[in-house]
């Protein structure tokens, strides 16, 4: 059972369990003022275990392992490399978070959350999927919560458990129906039961619906959003930043892979019916999302509703149900876990100085400190849709998929979309660019960075800019990703 | 191996501009030479590109090619013809005079150029260089869209932080989103054929110059003529979508205004017509009459509009609206003659709506006023850019001898070719344009100096000199001596007209 192929198909599971477990003997021998170390051991680590895994867990032709609980394909891998690469950034951007970032334990509940993650991208049977999700969520839930003094945080690592509890058990319902109707609990079998007509459309709608319900939470699609900016707004910030990318992106992987392997033939009336669905879903998520970002004055509050809609624009792929689609999807994703890592990064390196997160805080930020200013920018514009950011090159592949299944009046829907989100994020770089501190002199408070703000916010940057303008790679590893799902 | 001009000048200002965004905020000087070097070498650049093009081969030159997203068919496909070379040297010469005009200066009584933040003012203005040549070498379809919404987002900034306090919040955001509604609704016009084209030949590529052979059915162009068209036509200021314009006009620092009428409305004209009328050209000749219309209204009521204006910069702002109507006239002829006219006019109302905003950015800096009645006796303060002024209005009126009349004579034939009709209710706006510019011209240049700016205004400075006889000069040249550029743009339509004719 334990191959070779085995092995490398969960070793960067392995890699994250073994960082977690280094991290468990070291951390308590660290002295009070060292422990905010641990966040270069998880960040280094997770390096490390992204390289090795480069190198030696490259998947070939897709398999399934362990038993049929796995798959080990491009799809999976991708994903995982991109949690991976979310979470070192977070952990970066933890360190310097008072009263989270000098403690181990949040270092080994990110990791731990991780490793559910990467198994829900990787895992082709509804058991595996429910436990990498519950294995996802519950280190999260703790992790929202974890300022104990703080009220919002309490509130929010208490909203989420509620939300996260009751649409899982929503959602078990579902698997436990799928289960009853096929009498196989493996993804890649379950095909038949959609597409030999031995189920009642009706049914197999209700079937879906409720394990929607439990991947849309995730992604926090309308209407099961209501968490998501109330949790941001709580939480850590880095956490916030965390959930919204590679959390979101988790339940998206998870999404791509259900439904484009139950509906192979787009053609079928149910498929096309599911497809129907998702877009309307897509085209509400986004407008409410849009909508309600407008008003917003908390800048953490502005980017939960911005990445509501986030996830309705990259439903689009989804609901095309092409190779491009899935492809798009992907890239989208990518794009996307840069971009909002960035801003919350931005966030949380000038609230650090501060203490401060409304939008009006941020007047004159472009003075205090000119690099920040630009990287807020760069992170904004993206979230807009704006080239050479990586948001734009996201968007026209998501809309070129969405045109080529003939869904254009979604496309339109989106177009307008984008135009509010314009509207909105320009709105806030005025902040930073044209509006004065109250005293106007911002050369005396200056939004100092300490060095893994520095280096986390650098990289991403260059991320979100270098997918933005050199796009081909990114785009034939969602290619190959896409791929196997065909 | 050739030299890659084309890709040298197009990278050169974001290139500046991340080395502009290097230097320390206070060594503003250093950022102020910086800006000028790459502009005075993508001046160079572009006055090679220009006078290198060798106008007996025709056709596209200077072509360079790298794949860039093979699985999509997107490469960086650069080339110029005969319509786009004389606009690559128009954005050089804005460019190097744009620089010129913001350079600062430190007199106590003048707050000429950019004072806050050079450095961020720089690379920004860059930033939109970088899209606008960008756009004009282009020949992916995917690029030059790339490219064009590049050129959008940095006007943004640059109205909101350095434009004019009272309006640049409003405009600044009003501009940029009529400006992304247009590009927006292009683009699903684009996607859309890039999936038409896979249908029919099965090629998948953004390939303009393999777009033109795609085959699109006569129902797809007329259904996808009209969004691709007016969607880029909205930054050419087309009526009735040219609202955003004088108010960004007018919001914007000077530099700024300059190139967005002199360069920036050209990039919509030219994307429609690339985009639009060329790879679209059935659909261009089903709504031939409507874009007719609309633009021979924008052309006069550009022209009144401007006319009745009590702000000087207002007033040019919707003078641009009117000429900017003009080239939209002469790509609704659909004729050698008129799209001809139409491509000189675009290099002519460049240079001379450049000139234009830089003198009124330079009368502004000193007397601290726009309004018209306020003004009186510049001419005895600033000579010279009095006579840069002039001649840009003789420009604009369409006198024999400068650009003006060269550009705008052919348009004329042209739409009398199709509809006199026309021909003769547009050229009603000569006669307004003649009015508001010379009526201008004697209050604001001539009379008496209104007694509060006795002593304390000042002439301009050398570099803004160097900037007006650099625009006059093209202005002149042009005028003497047309074939400097007719024979050049000529080569370009004979292209448009060829597809136009249904040829492969």
């Amino acid at each position: 059972m334990f191959t070779s192929t085995a092995i490398a198909s969960i070793l960067p599971e392995i890699l994250i369990l073994l960082v977690g477990m280094l991290l468990l003997i070291v951390e308590p021998f660290w002295k009070e003022e060292q422990r905010r170390n641990a966040g270069w051991l998880t960040a280094g680590g997770l390096l490390l275990a992204m390289i090795i895994s480069l190198l030696f867990g490259q998947p070939g032709e897709p398999v399934t392992t362990l038993g049929g609980m796995v798959r080990f394909d491009w799809l999976g891998f991708f994903f995982k490399l991109l949690f991976m690469f979310a979470g070192a950034a977070t952990a970066l951007l933890l360190m310097d978070n008072e009263k989270v970032g000098d403690r181990g334990e949040a270092y080994l509940l990110l990791l731990a959350s991780l490793i559910g993650m990467n198994l829900m991208a990787a895992s082709s049977d509804l058991i595996m999927l429910y436990l990498a999700i519950e294995t996802t969520s519950i280190p999260l839930y703790v992790l929202s919560g974890f300022m104990l003094a703080d009220e919002k945080s309490t509130e929010a690592g208490f909203k989420y458990l509620l939300f996260g509890a009751l649409t899982s058990a929503v959602m078990l319902y579902g698997f436990s129906l799928l289960f009853g109707f096929a009498g196989t609990t493996n993804l890649y079998q379950l095909v038949d039961l959609f597409n030999t007509g031995a189920l009642s459309p009706f049914v197999a709608f209700g079937v879906l619906a409720l394990i929607l319900v439990g991947l849309g939470f995730k992604a926090s699609v309308v209407p099961l959003h209501f968490w998501a900016p109330d949790v941001y707004e709580g939480a850590p910030t880095p956490v916030a930043g965390f959930l919204s990318t590679a959390s979101k992106a988790a339940g998206f992987a998870v999404l791509v892979r259900l439904f484009f392997v139950l509906f192979p033939e787009p053609q079928l009336d149910l498929a096309h019916d599911w497809a129907m669905t998702l877009a309307v879903i897509s085209a509400i998520t986004m407008t409410v999302g849009n909508l309600l970002a407008l008003p917003q004055t908390n800048i953490k509050r502005l980017i939960a509703f911005s990445s509501v809609s986030h996830a309705g624009y990259a439903l689009i792929g989804v609901v095309a149900l092409t190779r491009l689609g899935a492809a798009s999807v992907v890239f989208y994703l990518a794009a996307y876990i840069a971009t909002n890592l960035l801003a919350f990064g931005i966030v949380m390196a000038f609230s650090r100085v501060t203490g401060l997160e409304d939008l009006k805080d941020y007047a004159g930020m472009s003075r205090r400190s000119p690099w920040l200013g630009l990287m807020m920018l760069s992170a904004f514009l993206s979230l807009a849709g704006m080239p050479p950011f990586a948001g734009f090159v996201a968007k026209v592949f998501v809309f070129a998929a969405g045109i080529q299944a003939g869904y254009i009046w979604l496309v339109i829907v989106a177009i307008l979309n984008s135009i509010i989100g314009v509207y909105y994020y320009l709105n806030a770089l005025k902040y930073v660019y044209l509006y004065r501190m109250p005293d106007q002199d911002e050369e005396n408070h200056p939004v100092p960075m300490t060095r893994p703000y520095a280096i986390a916010l650098v990289v991403l940057t260059i991320g979100v800019i270098l997918i933005g303008t050199i796009f081909a790679p990114w785009f034939s590893w969602s290619d190959a990703a896409a791929l196997n799902l065909f | 191996m050739k030299f890659p001009v084309l890709s040298v000048i197009t990278f050169t200002p974001i290139v500046a501009a991340v080395l502009i965004l290097l230097i320390p905020v206070h060594r503003r000087n250093e950022t102020r030479a910086v800006a000028l070097a790459a502009a005075v070498f993508a001046l160079i650049l572009s006055c090679w590109v220009y006078f290198g093009y060798d106008q007996a081969t025709g056709g596209y030159q200077f072509i360079e090619r790298y794949n860039w997203l093979p699985a999509l068919g997107i490469s960086l496909y650069f080339g110029v013809d005969g319509i786009s070379a004389p606009l690559v040297l128009l954005t050089g010469v804005v460019m190097f005079t744009g620089v010129l005009i913001s350079w600062g200066d430190d007199h106590p009584h003048v707050m000429a150029g950019i004072q806050d933040r050079p450095r961020e003012f720089f690379a920004f203005l860059f930033i939109l260089a970088w899209g606008v040549f960008g756009v004009f070498v282009s020949l992916d379809l995917f690029m030059l869209f790339f490219f064009y919404e590049i050129a959008v987002f940095p006007m943004y900034l640059l109205i909101v932080i350095w434009g004019w306090a009272v309006t640049r919040e409003y405009a600044a955001m009003k501009l940029t989103l009529y400006l992304f509604v247009g590009s927006v609704i292009a683009l699903v016009g684009v996607l859309a054929m890039y999936w038409v084209q896979y249908q029919n030949t099965g090629l998948l590529s953004f390939d303009m110059l393999a777009m033109e052979s795609a085959g699109f059915s006569k129902t797809f162009q007329d259904i996808w003529f009209l969004p691709v068209f007016l969607g880029f036509a909205v930054l050419a200021g087309i009526w009735p979508f040219h609202n955003w314009s004088p108010d960004g006009h007018v919001a914007a620092p000077t530099a700024v205004s300059m190139f967005h009428a002199g360069v920036l409305m050209k990039l919509g004209a030219f994307a429609a017509l690339r985009v639009g009328i060329m790879l679209l050209p059935q659909g261009a000749q089903t709504w031939q009459w409507l874009i007719m219309f609309i633009a021979a209204v924008a052309v006069v009521y550009g022209a009144y509009i401007a006319f009745v204006q009590v702000d000087f910069k207002y007033m040019v702002g919707f003078s641009s609206v009117s000429h900017m109507g003009l080239v939209i006239l002469g790509f609704s002829t659909l004729n050698r003659q008129g799209l001809l006219g139409a491509g000189l006019q675009m290099f002519s109302h460049g240079v001379m709506t450049a000139l234009f905003f830089a003198v009124v950015g330079m009368i502004y800096d000193r007397a601290h006023t726009r309004q018209i009645p306020e003004l009186g006796g510049m001419s005895k303060i600033m000579p010279f850019a009095t006579v840069g002024f002039i001649i840009g209005g003789l420009v604009s009126m369409g006198m024999p001898l400068f650009s003006g009349f060269v550009a705008e004579f052919p348009i004329f034939m042209g739409v009398w070719n199709e509809q006199w009709l026309v021909a003769i209710i547009a050229s009603i706006s000569i006669v307004i344009t003649a009015a508001y510019i010379l009526r201008n011209i004697r209050q604001v240049f001539f009379g008496d100096l209104p007694e509060k700016y006795e002593g304390h205004l000042t002439d301009v400075t050398v570099l803004d000199k160097v900037a007006i006889a650099t625009l006059c000069l093209f202005m002149i040249v042009i005028g003497l001596f047309p074939n400097f550029m007719v024979p050049m743009v000529e080569e370009g339509v004979k292209n448009v007209l060829r597809l136009l004719q249904g040829g492969a």
